[in-house]
């Protein structure tokens, strides 16, 4: 028996530890523990918190599907007990685009990391955002490729050393926020693992909103970004977000770039109205074609 | 079950194998259209566009490029829809990441290929038959497709429904390979009455929540399904998964899942494959084709024939999965094949794989951007028939 699958025996035998029932075992699937994420890491806090969020809402977990790319944010959507779909790399907003348009009634929320939804899945992103698609866009930004090791994204700061920026990132990272709001986003907000209350506020506002939602999470990637850049482990990071976060909603979103070892401006940036992709089709065709159309509705 | 009239546009029309394949796909009760615009394949979606307005519960959308098409689709599907996207070569290209997903989360759907003249941008207004083994083996991994392949607008129509008839019978992408003729070509189109078409209906599960398997596969090794919102709460990855639908890395579950994958269609074979034979029985020289191509062999066999020749034709009407069995079974009686297509050996190398060299096979390539020359394809059964004698 390998050490792995002794590992796993010893895992599937082992008694439960703390109490019978835990608090998320409605919303997350259990029988998937643990996680593939290191400790520290800041998936999981968002997770947590996209979880207080539906709750808050009132939404009904059967009216909700996650959608997810590749990569290690990629991952959330095995393990919520949603409908989830773990799709192909940088294509989860088009799934979700067509999950959504078939079934309006599902509360679409596409959970995947930086380099997935904005590089590879770059254009589908301003795609989405320009199209108003109605659903919620959670960005863990941990400004590296941490599930193949750490290579640079498009979101590495200038300077931060990663195994494919051996000399340090020479290329101009994109600002989230101000790219979500240029393409059209109706609610942009950016919060760091550290803001557990505003981050899951964010969520709350983000799913009743109708319409292109984005929120971008900074969040700490101990073994693989702050090792390499020497920032110490998780918690270092969280004290160093605390010492380091500027709460400023009035920030325009052109100004909020993240710098290695700067101050981040975080907070909510954008939120007004526009109809949706279905709301301006069918007043649309409404108008254009009159009796003879009858709305969409799935 | 039976078709929504609303969608069928019965009576005699005058189409193209685009707008035909288009009806083809409403009669089917499609209702999801996701696509990107590409010569020769365009009209498709144009007329989906024009129409799903006026179909109750049909969307189309223009996505920003066919790796969006290809995987709007499946969302669309998981959210309760019949869906395809329509493409040509180049975007063919760009969609074979989302035929190995629509592969590995056995998702029904239909892929349509206008072929035109190929490698890279090609010949984008001129017809090929290039991407047949693209068709096939295109994505990375091992799994099964079925393809069909229209010779007439009328079959742009049939063979249309049937495509999405066999996506949800087995849960496999469907590609549903025309070429530019076809696809241009103006003909005569009977549709008929919403009552007098067969379609399909999604092999939804009857078991609650909590006792359902989602890749549990029934006797046939093909799995039931859901639609996101009826309360199962199901994950769908394209990762290796077991019968839960959970990513599981071990070489035990690859082995079944993948082989089931492949299984699925190659034991259900014999009820998948179909094609046309013409004179075959007495014929000592068998041509095989499909498409546009087989059309111009039509007349090159009747040359041949006024030579003397004792000509067949073998027209594939399912590509793939191949009919490997009865291309033996002829190879073994003595006849010798030619190959028509418009590439420079694709499924010819499926013909000699069947005939165990026990026939000779020649093959009648073309580069396209035309049809063949007729007197090509008779040269190449004369020189079969020297080679069988």
């Amino acid at each position: 028996m390998s050490v792995l699958k002794e590992l796993e025996k010893a895992t599937a035998e082992a008694p439960a530890i703390g109490c019978a029932e835990h608090p998320m075992d409605n919303f997350m699937r259990m029988d998937r523990m643990p996680s593939i994420w290191c400790p520290s890491c800041g998936i999981g806090v968002s997770v947590n918190c996209f979880a207080k969020a539906l709750e808050k809402c009132k939404i009904p977990l059967d009216d909700v599907a996650v959608v997810s790319g590749i990569g290690c944010s990629g991952r959330v959507a095995g393990y919520v007990k949603v409908y989830s779909f773990h799709t192909t790399h940088g294509r989860a907003l088009p799934f979700a685009t067509g999950l959504k348009l078939a079934n309006p009634k599902l509360k679409v929320v596409v959970f995947s990391g930086d380099g997935d939804i904005i590089a590879i899945g770059g254009n589908h992103f301003i795609n989405a955002a320009r199209r108003n698609i109605d659903m919620t866009v959670i960005c863990i930004n941990n400004f590296n490729y941490a599930m193949t090791g750490g290579q640079v994204a498009p979101t590495t700061p200038g300077g931060a050393y990663l195994t494919t920026s051996p000399f340090g990132n020479f290329e101009t990272p994109f600002n989230l926020p101000f790219l979500a709001e240029s393409v059209g986003a109706v609610y942009v907000a950016r919060w760091t693992s550290l803001h557990v209350y505003n981050q899951t506020q964010s969520m709350v506002e983000a799913l009743n909103k109708p319409g292109f939602s984005f929120i971008e999470i900074v969040a700490p990637c101990p073994t693989i970004y702050e090792r390499a850049q020497k920032m110490g482990d998780g918690l270092d990071r969280l004290r160093w977000y605390c010492d380091n976060s500027e709460i400023n909603n009035e920030a325009q979103t052109k100004d909020i770039d993240i710098r290695l070892r700067d101050q981040i401006v975080v907070g909510k940036f954008v939120d007004k109205t526009r109809p949706t992709y279905l709301e301006a089709m069918n007043a649309h065709f409404k108008e254009i074609l009159g009796e003879r159309y009858h709305p969409y509705e799935g | 079950m039976k078709p929504d009239p609303k969608g069928v546009l019965t009576g005699a029309h005058y189409l193209d194998g685009d707008h035909a394949c288009c009806e083809g796909a409403l009669a089917a009760g499609c209702r999801f259209v996701a696509g990107y615009p590409i010569t020769p394949s365009t009209e498709v979606v144009e007329r989906f566009a024009r129409r799903a307005p006026l179909v109750p519960g049909a969307l189309f959308i223009q996505m920003e490029d066919e790796l969006a098409a290809s995987i709007a689709i499946q969302g669309a599907v998981w959210g309760g829809k019949k869906a395809m996207t329509v493409t040509s070569g180049p975007g063919y290209s760009l969609m074979m990441e989302h035929i190995g997903l629509a592969a590995m989360t056995e998702t029904p759907c239909v892929f349509v290929d206008v072929q035109r003249g190929g490698p890279s941008t090609g010949l984008p207004t001129l017809p090929g038959q290039a991407d047949m083994m693209q068709a096939r083996w295109g994505s990375h991994g091992d799994y099964e497709i079925i393809a069909l392949s229209p010779n007439s607008p009328q079959e742009c129509f049939d063979l249309t429904i049937d495509a999405f008839n066999l996506s949800e019978e087995y849960r496999v992408p469907v590609m549903f390979m025309m070429d530019e003729c076809v696809g241009h070509m103006l003909e005569r189109v009977v549709i008929p009455a919403a009552d007098k078409i067969e379609i399909y209906p999604r092999r939804m599960t009857k078991l609650p929540p909590g006792q359902f398997l989602p890749f549990k596969p029934g006797p046939d090794l093909v799995p039931e399904m859901f639609k996101a919102g009826d309360g199962y709460r199901i994950h769908v990855t394209g990762l290796t998964h077991d019968f839960r639908g959970y990513p599981d890395m071990s070489p035990e579950i690859q082995e079944q899942l993948v082989h089931r994958l492949v299984d699925k269609i190659r034991v259900n074979t014999p009820k998948i494959i179909r094609y046309e034979e013409i004179d075959v029985a007495k014929a000592d020289v068998v041509v095989v084709s499909y498409g546009i191509t087989s059309r111009v062999a039509t007349e090159a066999i009747a040359q041949a024939r006024r030579q003397g020749l004792k000509v067949g034709m073998l027209r594939l009407i399912v590509c793939w999965p191949f009919p490997e069995n009865r291309i033996f079974e002829l190879a073994s009686q003595g006849k010798a094949f030619v190959v028509a297509e418009m590439n420079y050996g694709q499924m010819v190398l499926e013909v000699e794989r069947a005939a165990r060299g026990r026939a000779p096979v020649l093959l009648a390539g073309h580069g396209g951007g035309t049809v063949h020359n007729i007197e090509d394809i008779t040269q190449k059964i004369v020189e079969a028939q020297k080679c069988r004698s």
